[in-house]
């Protein structure tokens, strides 16, 4: 049963470099059916923004962390499209318990976001988010070029600093 | 059904024969990500944990890896599971490991074909909803075919057949039910060219399912006589659900219907089920309300008729509160009451404009929540018969009348404001009535009315250093009594996380249960990879995400955590 498990571990970590190795070539988005806030269908193979950098944020009404964090860079959020031209999707994932109060939540909080409703977690696990606050930065081709978990204060600093170099077409590297 | 795997293979093998091997390797993207929850646990003579308890398990395991190879219209993937033994609350049943869940899926033009595991949900899930919750150790996922096929713009159809999963028991005629469903939805707006620059957007749609499960007649001994029942094989349950949006405005509706489906759960009635979900919603920038309302009626639905945990619900009735974020306030939780409810929850948020006199300068948020939630009425059906009787049609009830006992009431009142650069502040005030003869089975046990203050504030040293201090404070004269809480976190954005808590049940009625639940923890994030590591004791209670709740027992000891994603 052990060996089993170690298996497992080597081949995780075997294929976690491999992909990021390979990675560089840029992975895609899934096409997955999900809702606007307002309601209506939406896939998400037409996530764009006319060649211009995207964050796509993974959150929920009951996730303090990540409340915390699109509060905060709404703060930001006018400056840093000016900036780069950058557009926040704010992917939730509650389910159809709460997802009817989730754009009078995001529009009681002042939020500029586009908001799309994973009901189901369909985007959440083809997208291999395991926790949220899940943000990643997708570049002016639609390639994913960037993704990090969990936010504390001051975590927008780096996301903003790696906006700026995908609008300016750098290469992010960092450790 | 039973050996998917070839047929798997088989798919790969097709799929990839029309492409060249080359061009296979070149253009598949692989991807994925793991989770290890270890707990190591230690004796803690207060919480009544000794070593004949722990019973040699002092280290507990669940791990799961997933892996996504994609390529242009193709997808396929595995996750792999182990719980070697589960960590404590884990149903025990999950102990082993194995691969539960894999699939092969390929989008021709307007078709989509999924063969293996999927989950799916139909309108608002009240008659069918397969998901999963890691944290909770829910896994509904149906192992079948699944085809979603857009015959028109605006128009999608899904049909699926499966069965559902049930821990690491593989499935058998028998022990378990067939699914069966199909879902239809019209978006009004986009069939129908008259109707494209319409303010009004109008979308229906409607569902059908059935669950077909070999089921032996139910015998019953009652004063020596011998009952014998005959169960229906089918199950069926249809459901039709229209959204209308104007503006900022919206409206969402579903009713769902289920024929009669005696089980271990409504103590084998003949009742059949129904539920109503309505929502309602405005909002504009800076405010926005929500209003939403539900019966449900005898619509527990599950594959197996003599289930009666968590596993093999094949709907979802989603629960009619506000989810809780600080740790007191979720002490006492809702879970729904699939065997009948009536609820009412509204929710209101409001930004106070910056730069304004009351809203300083970054502006002040304000949220306003309430929930009440009733049984539904439930009347004999006939004299002498009491309410769900076995075998009976269990009970008449009245539409809109509210029934007894009570099931839940809270108010949550927060307001959050950022003072400065440097400072940020959030204050709440929450207050329950919380059934917990119903909710947690505390049979006799009166209701708990809770009072709760929260503060929650956060001061930054320099940009990426914070610390955050939380305080809480829970009054109750019922169950435990009153609780503090006080928490310190030390964050250096966006890599470390220090955190130290205590939680203090200083008004236990029992002295020697006054106990304080104290917990140290760090965590060390690198993009996507997280390491967690905390130590100290867990008090028992009810882990909920998304509104469904699992047991947790009382726990002293080292807690790791390692989640990645690539």
């Amino acid at each position: 049963m052990k060996n089993i498990v170690m298996i497992m571990l080597v081949l995780f970590i075997g294929l976690s470099v491999y992909s990021q190795s390979e990675g560089k070539t840029g992975r895609q988005l899934p096409s997955i059916d999900l809702r606007t806030a307002g309601g209506e269908p939406f896939n998400t193979a037409d996530i764009s923004n006319d060649g211009k950098p995207v964050i796509l944020s993974f959150w929920a009404l009951w996730c303090k962390p990540c409340i915390k964090e699109l509060n905060t860079i709404a703060d930001e959020y006018y400056d840093w499209q000016e900036e780069t031209g950058v557009k926040l999707i704010a992917v939730s994932i509650d389910d159809s318990r709460s997802s009817s109060k989730v754009k009078p939540f995001a529009d009681g909080n002042d939020w500029d976001y586009e908001i799309l409703l994973d009901e189901n977690g369909d985007f959440k696990r083809a997208m291999n988010v395991n926790m949220i606050p899940h943000t990643f930065i997708l570049d002016g081709d639609g390639n994913i070029v960037w993704q990090h978990t969990s936010f504390s204060e001051g975590g927008e600093l780096q996301l903003i600093d790696n906006v700026r170099k995908v609008a300016a077409g750098q290469k992010i590297d960092e450790h | 059904m039973k050996n998917l795997l070839p047929v798997l293979i088989v798919l790969f093998t097709i799929s990839i024969s029309g492409l060249q091997a080359q061009s296979f390797v070149d253009l598949g993207k692989v991807s994925g990500s793991f989770e290890f929850d270890g707990q190591f646990y230690g004796t803690d003579e207060a919480l009544g944990i000794t070593d004949s308890t722990l019973d040699g398990n002092k280290f507990r395991f669940n791990g799961f890896g997933n892996i996504i190879y994609t390529n242009g219209n193709f997808r396929a993937g595995f996750r792999y599971e182990a719980y070697l033994p589960p960590i404590a609350g884990y149903n025990s049943q999950y102990e082993g490991h194995g691969i539960p869940y894999y699939f092969a899926e390929y989008q021709f033009k307007n078709v989509q074909i999924t063969i293996g595991n999927f989950y799916e949900q139909f309108g608002n899930g009240l008659v069918l909803r397969s998901y999963e919750e890691w944290t909770l150790g829910i896994d509904n996922s149906i192992r079948g075919a699944r085809v979603k096929f857009q015959p028109y713009k605006g128009i999608a159809i899904k049909g699926l057949i499966g069965t559902q999963r049930y821990y690491w028991e593989p499935y058998y005629n028998g022990n378990r039910g067939i699914v069966r469903g199909l879902d239809a939805e019209f978006y009004l707006n986009e069939m129908f060219n008259g109707m494209a620059e319409t303010k009004t957007k109008i979308i229906i749609g409607g569902s059908f399912v059935s669950n077909y499960e070999d089921v032996a007649d139910k015998t019953l001994i009652q004063d020596s006589t011998i009952y014998k029942y005959k169960l229906p094989n089918n199950v069926a349950a249809y459901a039709g659900r229209m959204r209308l949006i104007h503006g900022g405005f919206q409206f969402n509706g579903e009713y769902a219907y289920k024929i009669n489906n005696p089980s271990a759960m409504n103590n084998y009635i003949y009742k059949e089920g129904e539920s109503l979900l309505a929502s309602f919603a405005y909002s504009t920038k800076g405010f926005g309300i929500s209003v939403s309302g539900k019966r449900i009626d005898n619509m527990s639905y599950k594959s197996k008729s003599t289930e009666i945990g968590e596993a093999l619900d094949i709907n979802y009735m989603p629960p009619l509160t506000n989810p809780q974020k600080y740790s007191l306030a979720t002490i006492y939780p809702y879970a729904t009451q699939p065997n009948g409810e009536l609820g009412i929850q509204g929710k209101l948020n409001y930004t106070i404009p910056r730069r304004s006199k009351i809203g300083g300068k970054y502006g002040t948020k304000i949220e306003l929540n309430y929930s009440n939630i009733f049984n539904i009425d439930k009347q004999p059906v006939a004299e002498g018969i009491p309410v769900d009787s076995t075998g009976t049609l269990g009970y008449q009830s009245d539409f809109f009348a509210i029934g007894s006992p009570k099931y839940f009431e809270s108010f949550d009142f927060i307001v959050s404001r950022k003072f400065s650069q440097k400072f940020k502040m959030l204050v709440s005030y929450v207050s329950q009535v919380y059934n917990i003869d119903v909710i947690e089975g505390h049979t006799g046990e009166p209701m708990v009315y809770t009072n709760i203050v929260i503060a929650d504030l956060t001061y930054k040293f320099t940009p990426i250093k914070s610390l955050r201090f939380e305080y809480q404070q829970l009054f109750t004269k019922q169950d435990r009594g009153d609780w503090v809480m006080a928490l310190l976190e030390f964050n250096i954005a966006p890599k470390w996380f220090f955190t130290v808590f205590d939680e203090y049940n200083y008004g236990n009625p029992e002295a020697d249960m006054r106990l304080h639940y104290y917990s140290a923890g760090m965590a060390y994030v690198q993009n996507t990879t997280r390491i967690a590591l905390s130590y100290g004791r867990q008090r028992e209670g009810l882990l909920c995400v998304g509104g469904v709740c699992r047991a947790v027992p009382a726990a002293n000891g080292l807690t790791l955590t390692v989640s990645s994603s690539f």
